[in-house]
């Protein structure tokens, strides 16, 4: 590629117009003297409008800006666990090394490891046809994750030589026919979505451990939810719990223009966390992405695209990935600034016209694929939106509640109750259940959807009750629906509530989740038959085995117990009855 | 370059000059404008090309004409720091306000400051103790955090950001706090008001005061928290000390910020406030924290006064969302006469649960907390049922409630202006007493080994149910 070069003829804020070269879009360029990285958005006669990833204060007109040839890329291979980048690839802990404990400018830094050497097995052998997306060798990567080599995209041919051993991720492990050299390490640009063969639809659920969410509005492998709230109404907790918990093989967790405390306590956090499903560290499988709020705004933008090609490529090789993005608002606005220094003509609220586009296009790389090499692999996206007074009319969460299929509303008023997590169920929905429905009758039990349907029910007349409690006072009802709002109560507290910061009830399997539901089935079928039978409602509440039953959900071995918790509450409201 | 003095200003706009010139300035670049009557202003670049530069100028362009000379310094903003700052107060432009001489640089470092590397910082966890019961119960603050104060017009949030410097202090060490203060656009009265109480307590020898008040040019307020925020990054990670950075009003900030914003005819956000004052913000606020490897800190307690109360307005909502929490004065205790009227209901910290419990604070500190909030929620709910259908309607539970939800604004809320409570002593066991008021059975989120060990009056008999 030839090294054109042009120089800077303008500088507004994070937004440089040069002159002198004739780039492609989205080519990345070096701008300044001090070669800061930024990316070509624009092209206006002969200027180019470019956006710089770090700080351009101090940079003069007429300074160099240098074309690469190349598109905002990514690099793939083993290393990407476990690592923690900022929004374009650059490890932290390396920029930490190189500039000390600030982020200083013009900086360059591998995303990957280039020297370190690893142990690759190949499957593929002499004489094979390959293709792209084929795997032929092997790496294990961590403890619990084995890195599957791929043919690079557009690559195929036979297999000439290929050998096991010892590498780094730049050395060839395996040579084509035609000469092609294969290495561990591949590129692709991050803007575009990578190739698979087809989508299937999504029917097994991703599970969270979250009993609102599981329970009540799940989320498919490969399906996309949104989760709009106000600040400090739970959503990074909610994040964080499923970034922790959810049964995905990769996780990718993406802090954009998110608090550099609260991305500090991941960091902290995660590495000590232990995943339920293999018990070893959860950061065997995790790959962090951390653009502060205060990192440069060029940079936010471009960070939900590495995030999702790092996603794409661990699909790639069969696994289901789990990608969280906090806050999609930040990224939203990211774009909002960098179009107002375009000087575009604005949409809605100052967001650009092609804010929904973008989002559709974002969510769109979701999905449960068969990929090139015929395995089954998915990408769960779930991404916080931040509107603006927790009004969710705003264009960035509409713009998102278009597309995803599960809507995880978070609520100030529960958060104010110190209810969590604070999701209201009443405005929440996920369109998934119908495709479900099968695996969960195949998986955990034939009558669950009823019983979640039960449950829903409870909760939709609850409400309709505590209108008139509003105006008359509980005591005024009818014991039946003094019941029911006991019931409701119940479910409320013992089941939709969940402590996240509590070693065993931050997490609950689905069969103990249908236990938990059946529990408050049984609790409101033996209290109706009690007070039917004469019993007074205060006494069947009030059964000392109901409390147990709820409190011993913060107790390890609950599973074991709660069939033994349940019968002993149904005695004692049986014993109720003849109290009377 | 920089002695080469430019006559060629095209425009004047609001805070903003235009010119044409000859040779490239950088981005963000400081200004010098020369005018026909000797003055001197200063002023920095928003803006550079080819063909056109704009200045903004800090101190306003009164009297700027065609034939106002520029210079272009080389250099973007810089304070000299050093030390010695400590004691000192400057203006909103960092020159000596009190008199004194210019402060003799250890160090020029740049305003803008860069970004802490996110895997760079330390969790912050060290408990703070603030002497006022509704924050250290209720929304812990620890050392690294920034937990804002959403006040409105005609609260006493000065008062209160001024008793959280007096009394705060780390739980077993005597480590003192230096205090940076920065004023944007408040009165002299309230200025006056501030400097009095550092001097009366002896304070002011601790502290870097930065001033700019409502006469003092609007435009200038920008760099006024950079100032601040520069020395006390300087003092906390070359100097170890934990820096308490106070600053007023940051709604008069986002002000100047939408004022700037208009006269570049940018494509406003909402309210009319540029689409990148959250990036803005953040770049302030994110400045708060604690680094590996140096034993300062800088925690911050900026002042906002929400228009019209409105905890949606742009300012507070995006402050909201950098910030780790936020404490909500309300109109409404106020007008009770309760000092300090801080509403816990609204008011949060994020990284509380780091800070309390065992070795901290105390084990039961969570708990308590919990059981607070549940039930001052409750019973203030129910005020609303009480003025509907009266106390007779009311269960024995619910009664208790509602009468919790006085005695906790009345005495656990309550206390006078120089009240130093402790956290154990004084604010938990204070909490225990009132919620002995409520019986045992309805305190659902206090544990039952802190009801026997804790509760004034069944710890002694300790029974197993």
């Amino acid at each position: 590629m030839s090294k054109e070069n042009g120089v800077i003829y303008r500088i507004s804020g994070p937004v440089v117009t040069a002159v002198g070269i004739s780039p492609r879009m989205y080519e990345v360029v070096r701008v300044g003297d001090e070669g800061l990285m930024g990316e070509v958005i624009e092209l206006h006669g002969d200027q180019s409008v470019i956006q710089v990833y770090e700080e351009t204060s101090g940079i003069k007109p007429g300074e160099p800006v240098i074309r690469t040839g190349q598109t905002l890329s990514v690099q793939l291979g083993p290393g990407l666990l476990t690592q923690i980048y900022d929004g374009i690839q650059r490890p932290l802990p390396k920029l930490e090394e190189t500039m000390g404990v600030f982020i200083t400018r013009g900086v360059d830094a591998d995303g990957l490891d280039l020297e370190r050497k690893w142990e690759f097995n190949a499957v593929a052998k002499k004489g094979d046809e390959v293709s792209s997306g084929q795997v032929i060798g092997k790496v294990q990567e961590t403890e619990t994750i084995e890195h599957r080599v791929m043919v690079p995209p557009n690559v195929s041919g036979k297999v000439k030589s290929i050998k096991s051993g010892t590498f780094n991720i730049t050395e060839t492990v395996c040579v084509l026919d035609d000469g092609t050299e294969i290495a561990m390490m591949q590129e692709w640009p991050v803007r575009h979505p990578r190739p698979f063969v087809q989508k299937y639809a999504p029917d097994v659920p991703l599970i969270t451990g979250q009993r609102i969410l599981d329970f009540l509005f799940p989320l498919a492998k490969g399906g996309t939810a949104g989760i709009p709230g106000p600040f400090g109404s739970g959503k990074t907790v909610t994040q964080q719990q499923l970034a922790k918990w959810s049964d995905a093989q990769i996780v990718v967790y993406i802090g954009c223009g998110e608090r550099g405390n609260e991305m500090t306590e991941v960091l902290d956090e995660f590495p000590h966390l232990i995943d339920p499903n293999t018990n070893k560290p959860l950061m065997n499988r995790t790959v962090m992405i951390a653009n502060t709020s205060n990192m440069p705004v060029a940079a936010r933008e471009a960070s939900v695209y590495t995030g999702i090609t790092i996603a794409e490529y661990f699909r790639d090789m069969g696994y289901n990935v789990a990608l969280m993005a906090d806050s999609t608002s930040r990224w939203a606005e990211a774009m909002r600034e960098i179009s107002s220094r375009l000087e575009e003509m604005p949409g809605e609220e100052g967001y650009p016209a092609y804010l929904s586009s973008r989002l559709a296009e974002f969510y769109e790389r979701a999905g449960r694929v068969e990929t090139l090499s015929g395995s089954d692999g998915s990408v769960s996206v779930i991404g916080a939106v931040s509107p603006p007074g927790g009004d969710i009319s705003e264009p960035v969460s509409q713009g998102t509640l278009r597309i995803v299929k599960v809507f995880w509303g978070l609520d100030a008023g529960l958060a104010r109750q110190r209810h969590f997590p604070a999701i209201n169920w009443l405005n929440s929905y996920s369109l998934y259940p119908q495709a479900l429905d099968q695996w969960y009758r195949d998986n955990i039990a034939p009558d669950f959807p009823e019983v979640r349907t039960e449950i829903s029910t409870l909760l939709q007349i609850e409400s309709e009750l505590q209108e008139i409690v509003q105006l008359v006072g509980s005591d005024a009802l009818p014991v039946d629906q003094q019941l029911t709002l006991e019931v409701a109560r119940m479910i409320r507290e013992f089941f939709l509530q969940q402590n996240a910061f509590h070693d065993v009830d931050t997490f609950s399997d689905l069969d103990l989740q249908y236990h938990m539901a059946k529990a408050i089935l049984s609790f409101q079928e033996e209290a109706k038959k009690a007070i039917a039978g004469g019993a007074q409602l205060e006494d069947v509440v009030n059964v000392p085995a109901r409390t147990d039953l709820m409190r011993g959900r913060f107790e390890k071995g609950y599973e074991d117990r709660i069939s033994d918790l349940v019968s002993e509450m149904n005695k004692q409201i049986d014993a109720s009855m003849e109290a009377n | 370059m920089s002695g080469k003095e430019y006559r060629t200003i095209t425009d004047v706009k609001g805070p903003l000059v235009f010119l044409n010139k000859t040779e490239p300035v950088s981005y963000g670049e400081i200004v010098q404008l020369m005018l026909s009557d000797g003055s001197i202003k200063n002023g920095q670049v928003l803006d550079t090309s080819d063909d056109q530069v704009i200045v903004q100028v800090f101190e306003g362009t009164a009297s700027v004409d065609r034939q106002t000379g520029v210079k272009f310094l080389g250099d973007v903003f810089k304070l000299p720091v050093s030390k010695g700052l400590i004691g000192r107060i400057l203006d909103g432009a960092g020159r000596p306000r009190d008199g004194g001489p210019d402060i003799v640089a250890d160090e020029m470092a740049d305003i803008i400051g860069a970004a802490i590397n996110p895997y760079s910082r330390q969790s912050p966890e060290s408990f703070i103790q603030t002497g006022i019961s509704a924050i250290d119960a209720c929304t812990s603050l620890v050392r690294g955090q920034k937990l804002p104060i959403f006040s409105a017009s005609g609260l006493p949030h000065n008062d209160i950001a001024l008793q959280i410097a007096r009394q705060a202090k780390l739980v077993g060490s005597d480590d003192d706090f230096v205090v940076v203060f920065c004023a944007m656009g408040i009165t002299a009265e309230e200025y006056n008001f501030f400097v009095h109480d550092l001097e009366r307590t002896g304070a002011l020898e601790n502290s870097a005061l930065f001033v700019n008040l409502a006469d003092d040019p609007a435009v200038e307020r920008l760099i006024t928290p950079r100032l601040a925020l520069t020395a006390a990054e300087y003092l906390a990670f070359e100097h170890d000390y934990h820096v308490l950075v106070i600053y007023t009003d940051m709604t008069n900030y986002c002000e100047s910020l939408r004022q700037i914003g208009a006269a570049r005819e940018e494509v406003p956000g909402r309210r009319g406030y540029p689409g990148y004052m959250y990036t803005d913000l953040a770049m302030l606020y994110e400045r708060a924290g604690l680094v590996k490897g140096k034993k300062g800190s800088i925690t911050q307690f900026p002042i906002l006064t929400m228009p019209g109360d409105d905890i949606t307005h742009p300012i507070p909502d995006l402050s909201g969302y950098i910030t780790e929490g936020q404490i909500v004065i309300s109109r409404e205790l106020h007008q009770k006469g309760i000092y300090p009227p801080i509403n816990v209901l609204p008011s949060l910290s994020r990284l509380m649960n780091a800070g309390i419990g065992d070795g901290k604070t105390r084990e039961d500190h969570k708990s308590v907390s919990d059981q607070l909030y549940a039930a001052y929620a409750q019973g203030r709910e129910l005020r609303g049922l009480v003025a509907i259908v009266g106390e007779d309607a009311l269960n024995e539970r619910d009664l208790q409630l509602l009468k919790f939800a006085d005695i906790f604004e009345d005495q656990f809320l309550r206390q006078s202006r120089d009240e130093d409570r402790s956290i154990s002593e004084g604010t938990l066991d204070l909490a225990w007493n009132l919620l002995s008021n409520i019986d045992t059975k309805y305190l659902v989120r206090l544990d039952q080994k802190w009801i026997d060990k804790y509760h004034p009056t069944e710890k002694s008999s300790n029974e197993e149910e």
